[in-house]
């Protein structure tokens, strides 16, 4: 889990990093005259899950398995409230979010109390139980999920129904979210959080609350999750049982280390790798969670920093913070 | 290679169809069968109906007014959003024009949302449930094959006319389980039968021992099966090792595929009554087109899901011609207005109504004991036709907002 890029507190060069986020976004804003925009939104939303995730595992070292109870809670409240209710989608956004930011602080107001797998089996077990009363409550509508989600106009004015509107939309809020996730990191509760990663006995002998740490590191997690699953369920029209299933946490580990855990694109290239295997062999059917399996244990055999997270090493000497 | 095909086909449009040929958009038609080809549903639907679809190109010619016809096929895995987002994806990036099958409702209803959205075709065969054709009807949706509406008329209303008064459900639990056993209830009661309760059981499901015990100890004469494919076919075997059977209480498979037959068994499944919308074995045009599927799908023969997909999607290109152009309304309205026959002998006195509905013959049932069985896959005895109006929810019932009333 210590690895040198993490502490590192070195601060790089502001115009190197410039350059390279500088040419990343430009990448992102050319992507969908290039590529199929459904897809590069797709990938956004779990790029933005698993970032969110990310802040739990890679800066707190909470290994949570339940991270799709907020993922997919969200995408039904705001499927509920856009469809339902006819909120603006970013009312409806906003609400998913901090609903899901609330479920959080229950669930981590309940599991932060343990750690290592006691942790990871308490976020399941509430996640299986939300399963469930998602598979049962009847606005949810069971098997077939809240369908034909509108996905509205933005602050009333911009049409989301366009797909290239609806991109940019996704991309604004990722980077915002992404952003602001830096912020946190590299703040001074995002220092606590790694102290009480490294070593936590240290870190409440030097006085730190860190129950309180944690459930705020939890909160802002599943509410960012959250974000990531209202997005979604916009982008889909759609909120299903898959977003709450089990398979949903666990493809968010998966992501998160394929692309490097502890580090801010990892999770980011983690989750476009996963969603490309699966757009790629989507006729394989059923085997393509075989070849995602090969394809993770090649990665945790070859490179176990992830895919980016091989590459910061390389990026730092030049300046780069990826 | 390509800008020499795209000139070829376009040569050959132009000297075939005159000026029709602009009108199809980027001078290819496309199908996708989006079906489930690994789960529950794969042996009534899944491969078999990729072919039939693909029979149905070959035997209109392959071409459209000379522009050439392509069938694709995607594995939704009965799951809602998988469905959604290839649609979308077929919709949008691939050029698609048309969806056909969609087996599971959650599946159907998606991809409906999306063709409705998109003004493309999409043609039910597999799904059930009466929804498809009541509030989520579209301009350019079609539900072909049968619904659970005219499943409850066929069999449920035979079941309770024989003597079986008193039910007890064993629902799937997802949109399609309860829809059937709605409509199930709907004949029941209005033949004067009586509901006694209902168990729901996840979907899929493989282990109905304890559900199968609360039907037991219901006391009802009649348990109804509503649900369908590997799910029918496990509860009929339990509830066979139970003993219910032998103890006095009769199963009604509320939609029984002949494919489901076929996997129980005569032994097992005889007796049994059900409505279907098709059997291959019912006059000289079923079996001929039956046996060339047959051919191409290791001698199994088709279920009324394969032979519908064949149905649709032979008509759809016939409408397509009519229509000279891709655009789904026009498409659609050309639909409604011809004439359905085609090779498989599937749509006797098929129409299609306002609400996407195909009305058509259905018949009513009975498995055969296996010492009536001429052959493999003999399996059904028709006892009844049932006219297509008299199976089918009438359309002043329809909560369909393109009907007129």
């Amino acid at each position: 889990m210590t690895s040198h890029q993490m502490t590192s507190a070195a601060r790089p060069a502001p115009s190197r990093q410039a350059i390279f986020i500088g040419i990343l976004l430009v990448l992102a804003l050319a992507a969908p005259f290039a590529t199929y925009p459904v897809f590069l939104m797709k990938g956004l939303c779990f790029a933005l899950f698993a970032a969110a995730f990310n802040l739990l595992l890679g800066y707190v070292g909470l290994l949570s398995f339940g991270h799709a109870m907020f993922f997919g809670w969200s995408a039904y409240i705001t499927a509920h409230a856009a469809k339902e209710w006819g909120l603006t989608p970013e009312i409806a956004v906003l609400l998913g979010a901090l609903c899901a930011a609330a479920l959080g602080a229950v669930v981590g107001w309940l599991a932060i109390r343990r750690q290592g797998i006691y942790f990871a089996m308490i976020t399941l077990a509430l996640a299986q139980l939300m399963y469930f009363v998602a598979l049962q409550a009847p606005f949810t509508h069971g098997e077939d999920g809240i369908q034909g989600v509108p996905r509205g106009r933005l602050f009333g004015l911009i049409d989301l129904s366009d797909t290239l509107n609806m991109y940019y939309f996704v991309l604004g809020v990722f980077v915002l979210a992404l952003f602001f996730l830096h912020r946190v990191i590299n703040s001074p509760f995002g220092q606590v959080l790694k102290a009480i990663r490294d070593n936590e006995p240290r870190a409440i002998s030097l006085g730190y609350q860190v129950e309180r740490y944690k459930l705020i590191a939890f909160v802002i997690s599943a509410g960012l999750a959250g974000l990531a699953g209202s997005v979604k369920s916009l982008v889909f029209q759609l909120a299903s049982l898959a977003d709450v299933h089990w398979h949903a946490s666990g493809e968010v580990v998966l992501m998160t280390l394929l692309g490097g855990v502890g580090t801010i694109f990892g999770p980011t290239a983690g989750a476009y790798l996963v969603v490309t295997i699966q757009n790629f062999f989507a006729s394989a059917g059923s085997w393509v969670t075989i070849i995602q399996g090969s394809i993770f244990v090649v990665c945790v055999l070859a490179f176990r920093a992830g895919i980016v997270g091989v590459f910061v090493p390389f990026l730092k000497k030049r300046g780069i913070d990826a | 290679m390509l800008k020499k095909a795209l000139i070829g086909a376009a040569a050959a449009t132009a000297l075939m169809a005159g000026q029709a040929q602009a009108q199809f958009s980027d001078n290819k038609i496309k199908i996708g069968v989006l079906t489930d080809l690994s789960g529950t549903y794969s042996d009534l639907a899944g491969k078999g109906a990729v072919v039939a679809a693909q029979m149905a190109v070959e035997d209109f010619g392959g071409k459209v007014n000379g522009v050439p016809v392509e069938i694709v096929s995607a594995d939704h895995q009965n799951k809602a959003d998988i469905a959604s987002s290839i649609a979308r994806k077929w919709y949008d990036a691939e050029q698609v024009d048309a969806i056909a099958e969609l087996v599971t409702t959650a599946a159907a209803v998606a991809v409906r949302e999306v063709s409705k959205e998109k003004g493309k075709i999409d043609l039910v065969s597999g799904a059930a449930s009466t929804p498809l054709t009541n509030d989520k009807c579209s301009p350019t949706g079609f539900h072909w094959t049968y619904d659970t509406y005219a499943l409850a008329n066929g069999t449920a209303n035979a079941v309770v006319k024989n003597g079986g008064k008193t039910w007890y459900f064993l629902t799937a639990d997802y949109a399609f389980g309860h829809n059937l056993q709605a409509q199930t209830e709907r004949v029941v009661k209005a033949n004067g039968g009586e509901v006694k309760g209902a168990v729901r059981h996840p979907f899929p499901n493989s282990d109905f021992s304890s559900f199968l015990l609360q039907a037991q100890s219901s006391g009802a004469q009649i348990i109804g099966l509503a649900n369908a494919g590997a799910d029918t076919i496990n509860a009929i075997k339990q509830a066979k090792e139970f003993g219910i059977t032998q103890g006095g209480q009769s199963l009604a498979g509320l939609l029984v595929f002949i494919t489901d037959v076929h996997s129980l068994g005569l032994e097992t499944a005889q007796g049994m009554q059900l409505t279907t919308g098709y059997y291959w074995n019912r006059d000289d045009e079923t079996r001929a087109w039956s046996k060339r599927w047959s051919a191409r799908m290791d001698g199994k023969m088709p279920s009324m899901v394969h032979a519908g997909t064949y149905s649709a999607v032979i008509h759809y290109l016939k409408g397509l011609a009519a229509a000279k152009t891709d655009e789904g309304v026009k498409v659609a309205d050309q639909m409604r207005a011809l004439p359905i026959k085609d090779a498989s002998g599937f749509a006797v006195n098929g129409k299609i109504r306002a609400d996407g509905r195909m009305v058509h013959d259905m018949y009513l049932a009975q498995v055969k004991k296996p010492a009536e069985a001429k052959g493999p896959w003999d399996y059904y005895n028709v006892l009844r036709t049932i006219p297509g109006d008299e199976a089918y929810q009438p359309l002043s019932e329809s909560t369909c907002s393109l009907v007129k009333k």
